[in-house]
């Protein structure tokens, strides 16, 4: 496999010097991470270091304290950033599955498009129904969350994150609550969106699934990057003791 | 069935009379419960606000109207309000005035419930789509909240059909003193008239308030299913 170098693409994200406090507790003490076109990210580290805090503060859902986020050439940590216009272009999915109950399927996927974008319904439409075939759920699309399992609602939650058309995709710990036998489909859904490109960052437990999809792994520990490396070298030599300790836990 | 007490309601215009009781009634009940709900939507979200003034009138309201029986209420508009501002309010608008603000305040409690029983993930899959506020309401947490809301919703009107059988004591002819009467009137004629028109009473109150729990149950089944 020839590995090319993403880190020459234009740079998307740039976080510099980010700090997040929850009352008086530190939980990001100062992060630098680059983010370029194409690239995915896979964070890791033990619970509670603040991987998830991090990518919610990547658009917008929690405020920081200090640094600075740079998206393209906007300064999102600018007072009068449109947190709206950003979070259109850097779509999210949850852990928790979130669909709109009272939604259906293809209601869920085209409330963005429509009401945020305003976009033509036929056009919006052709292309939720194009990206539901794509995993595999285009006979789910007028069925509610309700009727769907928790692997095939968090593909739908792809799914309406995607039809956003954003340039970023943030994961945050999407197989965590699923059960053992429904992870995979899910991944297998991120494996291919890598494939064709899309920029991601992407918090997860599965060890093997970020050696497979990242271009690089970032390590983080009680609120700080500790290492950023490439994941063949992460997994078979990382640079810190922290990062063996990690990897150790994780070999059974 | 000659001496039968049920003839008491042919006698004049008695059976007349009991249906525009229960029109007086259902007058005070259903505007009360029309106001006083568009109030309490209002009520109920502006208790999701941080500020604390705002958060503290609204308890203070609930607080009021749970603590101070309706029927005080009633007394202090009728009796005290009026004669403090020197107007002239009929029992009918003051009843209607007193359920309004007992209706709103409670429905604010249940919409306020409604909404904060909503999982915050909900709120944060919204925005992450790019939803203004205005939207998130409009588009995710109103219509979910209004499935909660159904039940306390149908048991707070029916809760205020039947109290407005209090506005006797301010003067008003509900269905309940046009019952009291007839057996009054008729005491002598029909010695067990009480029983009939209190039967009577009993299911006029409930054709009014029985539409009400069936469409609450079908409201349920329907976004149940």
């Amino acid at each position: 496999m020839i590995t090319i170098n993403k880190t020459n693409n234009p740079l998307l994200i740039e976080v510099k010097e980010l700090k997040k406090n929850f009352d008086d507790k530190e939980i990001l003490k100062g992060l630098n991470l680059s983010l370029h076109k194409g690239e995915v990210l896979v964070i890791l580290g033990p619970s509670g270091c603040g991987k998830s805090t991090f990518l919610r503060c990547l658009n917008g859902l929690e405020k920081i304290q200090g640094g600075q986020i740079i998206f393209k050439t906007k300064n999102l940590t600018d007072k009068n950033t449109n947190w709206q216009e950003v979070r259109e272009q850097i779509g999210m999915v949850f852990q928790n599955y979130e669909l709109f109950p009272h939604m259906t399927v293809i209601d869920n996927i085209l409330l963005g498009p429509l009401k945020v974008q305003k976009r033509d319904r036929s056009e919006a439409l052709a292309q939720a129904e194009h990206l539901l075939e794509r995993v595999g759920l285009l006979d789910r699309k007028n069925d509610y969350p309700r009727q769907l399992s928790g692997g095939q609602k968090q593909r739908i939650a792809i799914v309406r994150a995607l039809c956003m058309n954003p340039e970023v995709m943030l994961f945050d710990e999407v197989t965590a609550s699923l059960d053992p036998e429904m992870v995979r489909e899910v991944l297998d859904v991120i494996l291919n969106l890598a494939k064709e490109g899309m920029t991601m960052v992407i918090v997860t437990h599965e060890m093997s699934f970020a050696k497979s999809v990242a271009d690089r792994i970032v390590f983080m520990d009680e609120g700080r990057i500790c290492e950023i490396s490439d994941p063949k070298e992460f997994f078979t030599n990382p640079k810190t003791e922290r990062a063996k300790h990690f990897l150790n836990i994780f070999q059974y | 069935m000659q001496n039968s007490a049920i003839n008491v309601f042919l006698e004049g215009k008695n059976f007349l009379r009991l249906l525009e009781g229960l029109l007086i009634t259902s007058k005070i009940a259903f505007i009360s419960i029309f106001l006083g709900t568009i109030l309490g939507i209002l009520i109920g979200l502006s208790r999701t606000t941080k500020l604390k003034i705002v958060l503290f009138i609204n308890r203070l309201f609930l607080e009021l109207f749970r603590i101070v029986p309706l029927l005080v209420w009633l007394y202090i508009f009728y009796f005290g309000v009026t004669t403090a501002l020197n107007i002239d309010l009929s029992g009918e608008i003051v009843s209607i005035i007193v359920f309004t603000l007992w209706g709103a305040a409670e429905m604010g409690d249940i919409v306020r419930g409604a909404l904060q029983s909503l999982p915050k993930h909900q709120i944060e899959s919204g925005k992450a789509l790019g939803l203004n506020t205005l939207e998130l309401y409009r588009y995710i947490l109103v219509p979910q909240a209004v499935r909660r809301m159904v039940p306390g919703t149908i048991n707070l009107a029916t809760r205020m059909i039947k109290t407005t059988s209090l506005v006797v004591l301010i003067g008003v002819t509900d269905l309940v003193k046009v019952g009291q009467q007839i057996i009054e009137t008729s005491r002598f004629q029909y010695p067990t008239a009480a029983f009939w028109v209190y039967a009577m009473i009993f299911i006029l109150y409930f054709i009014i308030c029985y539409p009400l729990s069936q469409i609450s149950k079908k409201l349920e089944r329907k976004w149940n299913s």
